[in-house]
């Protein structure tokens, strides 16, 4: 069965529909990347998903619910994690309380949790006491994905993790972002970086003004040529 | 027939306030309705207005400055003119702050002018106040309402035309969507602080009338609630952007705020140890129910639905 | 010179640590629900007539009713929340600030109807001074103090050791994403709502115990108190604590210079200043 599956979903702030009835289905264990122009609505995808843009028409399961339009509070409470592109930790708090408080749904000891996320980043654990609002951008990538790690998510949704980072970050990010996929999290993100990222992906989708474009796996649309011209740069 | 006389006469009183207070929300209408500044220290600008019209109108005093002896009218103009320079300077250092700080701010310039006022005796006679501000051309009571009313439509027309005008436009555009009227290229710290003076000066000139009308003043008329609090609400209660509305606004909340002394007169006195205090009681609730239940007035706003906001 | 200047002092840090219990609970309202509650000195007022209430009533020292009227507060504070501010939260900012506004004149207005509006004290009788060499400091003064620093202890450990501190240290910093986490913002706010109303009645008491009590005796402090909020930084507590230190130190020793009258327009000359050159607040990083 799927791990989460998005039905002709239209979805906007305002009057006007920014998502004009997307499909997305994320396998579980599998790693599903969103490409596209600037404009064409990824990152809305991502917030429709998660409960944080309201979704008009269309239906969304995850593993045979209904989730559509329920609170961010509910999607994590069921094993779904969102790190935002911007904004994505707490300044004024520690690496460790960023960390902290992305358990705070879960009740009891979070050491060995804490463990496990210092495993896939050694460097926050190097850094536990510092302020997250001081860090370099690659850092705080590292304590947001570390802070949604913190409830054990089945779904991981990533907007744009590697947006603003060096060529080695980026390539360190993109090797995280395996590793955690190996652990059976499955993955959903909006890339800027299309090459890198489908190169990783599973499946990959092609969006453009609201609409599914294309489909394919990563290699797939890899090789195509006219998704070559058109999105990923000649 | 006595008692039809009094009727008579307490209704010229209230309606007077009434057009008094109206002025003061029309000015508090091109801040916050039409330009989206969150003045709370309106007291502020109508306290200058009374005050510079008692100092150049009463006659020679030796406890205050002046008096100046002058005529009604260059009392009027003057309230304006001494309100544009300081307006201004609080427009330039607070033109740029968030809401939330402009309230903190504009509350706290209010309370430093009736601080100043009550302090600084050469100039307002301190807490005694300045008794002595006739009413003009001989006028009485009946007189003088018209003459208010009279300043009403005038103040009601120059704002409405105002609001229509191009220059209203690119106001109510810099409320709605301040970056996007950046991006057009207004010069929107410009435009904001015209707002906000042209605003105080309607405010000055209903101090000044105020002050004509009572014929005395002193720095207790000019406490938040009276001079700031009662203004909002007539503002909220009549719908913030819509100038008739402002007016109709000053009529239900004063009407409202009288007859909450008759309310409260009704009340057992051993129950209520303090009169106003039970008066301003029902006021807050009242404006806290307008709030929670319609918080867009009586008279809305006319204007397209907002696209969908952030929370 | 220098004794004036040092009970001058004394005083400012007295005033400091009424002023900074204040602006702990103001500045984290601000944090988490962003907007200034202009009822935050009213609620001062509350909660020294609170203990007014149990001292009169139960002939207790105000030290023991002190505890009391915190609860009493917290409770009031999340009371109004509940019936009022939660309604409009999702309308307009400003109608919250309008709204607190008129929650102010309300407190006030309650205040006078049940207690009068003449100055009342908790205890009758002039209290003898200490003398330390040439400074004069009442044993009250003392009191207020261990009180004050025992408070801040407290709110310290709750915001640093406690998961309820936490989260409401991350929602001051950043609601969307204290959303995203799954932090449940409304239990967040009740406690931001109980500990800012607690901590406003310890200021009151505090100050009634300075002074006296007087229907607006708070109101006449919420513009030093969100002086001290804006110089320590919005959202952020011990910013507040410092922030309430300097603006109570300020106000006492201008007036070597100026009149005491003009001790509200020290704080206000200090916010603008705050506002214009570090709106973030004047001190940087951790604080």
């Amino acid at each position: 069965m799927s791990l989460l599956t998005a039905q002709g979903i239209y979805a906007g702030y305002g009057e006007a529909d920014i998502l004009q009835g997307i499909n997305l289905t994320v396998g579980a264990n599998e790693i599903v990347v969103i490409v596209g122009p600037n404009g064409a609505g990824k990152s809305t995808a991502m917030k429709a998903v998660f409960g944080l843009v309201p979704i008009r028409q269309g239906r969304i399961e995850y593993v045979g619910e209904d989730i559509t339009n329920q609170p961010p509070e509910r999607m994590v409470a069921r094993g779904i994690a969102y790190v935002p592109q911007e904004a994505n930790v707490f300044p004024s708090l520690s690496v460790l309380e960023n960390l902290e408080l992305g358990a705070y749904a879960i009740a009891g000891d979070i050491t060995p949790r804490l463990e496990k996320v210092y495993e896939i980043f050694p460097r926050l654990k190097e850094r536990r006491q510092q302020q997250a609002g001081v860090m370099s951008g690659g850092e705080r990538q590292m304590v947001a994905m570390g802070r949604a790690l913190m409830i054990e998510p089945r779904l991981l949704m990533l907007d744009e993790p590697t947006a603003g980072l060096s060529p080695r970050l980026i390539d360190e990010t993109f090797e995280r972002i395996r590793e955690i996929n190996a652990l059976g999290i499955g993955v959903l993100m909006v890339e800027q970086n299309a090459r890198q990222a489908l190169a990783i992906a599973d499946r990959g989708y092609v969006l453009a003004s609201g609409r599914n474009r294309h489909e394919d796996t990563g290699a797939g649309l890899l090789a195509d040529p006219e998704v070559a011209k058109m999105f990923l740069g000649g | 027939m006595m008692e039809l006389s009094g009727l008579i006469s307490y209704a010229v009183f209230f309606l007077t306030l009434v057009g008094i207070y109206a002025i003061l929300t029309l000015g508090l209408n091109v801040q916050w309705g039409m330009t989206g500044q969150f003045n709370i220290g309106i007291a502020g600008f109508f306290a200058v207005g009374a005050y510079s019209t008692a100092i150049l109108s009463t006659d020679r005093a030796d406890n205050w400055l002046g008096g100046f002896g002058l005529p009604f009218p260059a009392g009027l103009v003057g309230a304006i003119l001494i309100t544009i320079p300081i307006a201004w300077v609080i427009g330039r250092i607070t033109a740029n702050l968030r809401t939330d700080y402009l309230a903190i701010a504009t509350i706290g310039i209010a309370e430093i002018i009736r601080l100043f006022f009550l302090n600084e005796s050469w100039l307002s006679n301190g807490v005694r106040g300045i008794p002595g501000i006739s009413k003009p051309f001989g006028l009485g009571n009946n007189g003088y309402l018209l003459l208010v009313i009279g300043f009403v439509a005038l103040v009601y027309l120059l704002v409405e035309v105002a609001r229509r005008s191009p220059w209203g436009r690119v106001l109510r555009a810099i409320r709605d969507n301040e970056p996007a009227t950046a991006a057009a290229g207004k010069n929107i710290a410009h435009f904001r602080l015209q707002a906000f003076v042209v605003g105080s000066c309607i405010m000055a000139l209903a101090g000044a009338l105020y002050a004509h009308f009572v014929g005395f003043i002193s720095p207790e008329a000019f406490r938040p609630l009276y001079g700031t609090f009662l203004v909002w609400v007539m503002l909220i209660a009549g719908g913030s952007g819509n100038n008739l509305g402002a007016i109709l606004g000053a009529l239900v909340v004063w009407l409202v705020w009288s007859s909450t002394e008759m309310l409260a007169g009704l009340m057992p006195s051993g129950l209520v140890a303090s009169e106003s205090a039970f008066r301003i009681f029902l006021i807050g609730v009242l404006l806290q129910i307008i709030l929670v239940t319609r918080p867009s007035g009586l008279l809305p706003e006319r204007r397209p639905p907002l696209p969908g906001r952030d929370q | 010179m220098w004794i004036e200047v040092t009970q001058l002092f004394i005083n400012g840090l007295l005033l400091g640590s009424i002023l900074a219990l204040g602006a702990v609970g103001a500045t984290m309202i601000f944090g988490v629900l962003r907007f200034a509650h202009f009822a935050h000195g009213d609620l001062m007022t509350m909660g020294a007539y609170f203990a007014l209430l149990v001292v009169v009533s139960l002939n207790l020292p105000v030290m023991v009713a002190l505890p009391v009227a915190m609860l009493m507060t917290a409770g009031l504070a999340v009371g109004i929340d509940q019936v009022v501010y939660r309604r409009i939260r999702r309308v307009q900012p400003v109608i919250l600030l309008i709204s607190s506004f008129a929650t102010a004149l309300i407190l006030r207005a309650v205040v006078q109807m049940i207690w009068g509006s003449s100055n009342q004290v908790y205890a009758t009788g002039i209290q003898m001074p200490w003398r330390i060499g040439p400074l004069a400091i009442k044993p009250d003064h003392i009191l207020i103090f261990c009180a004050a620093a025992v408070l801040v202890i407290a709110v310290h450990l709750f915001l640093s050791r406690t998961r309820m501190g936490k989260a409401m240290r991350a929602m001051s910093d950043n609601m969307n994403l204290a959303l995203i986490t799954g932090i449940p913002a409304d239990r967040v706010i009740m406690w931001t709502w109980a500990i800012g109303g607690a901590l406003a009645a310890a200021a009151g008491v505090f100050l009634g115990m300075d002074t006296r009590l007087h229907p607006v005796m708070g109101w006449t402090l919420l513009l030093p108190v969100f002086a001290a909020t804006i110089v320590g930084g919005i959202g952020r507590p011990y910013g507040a604590i410092f922030g309430g230190l300097l603006i109570g130190c300020a106000m006492e020793l201008s007036t070597l210079i100026i009149p005491g009258a003009y001790k509200p327009a020290v704080a206000f000359a200090i916010m603008i200043l705050t506002l214009i050159f570090r709106p973030q607040g004047i001190i940087k990083g951790a604080l």
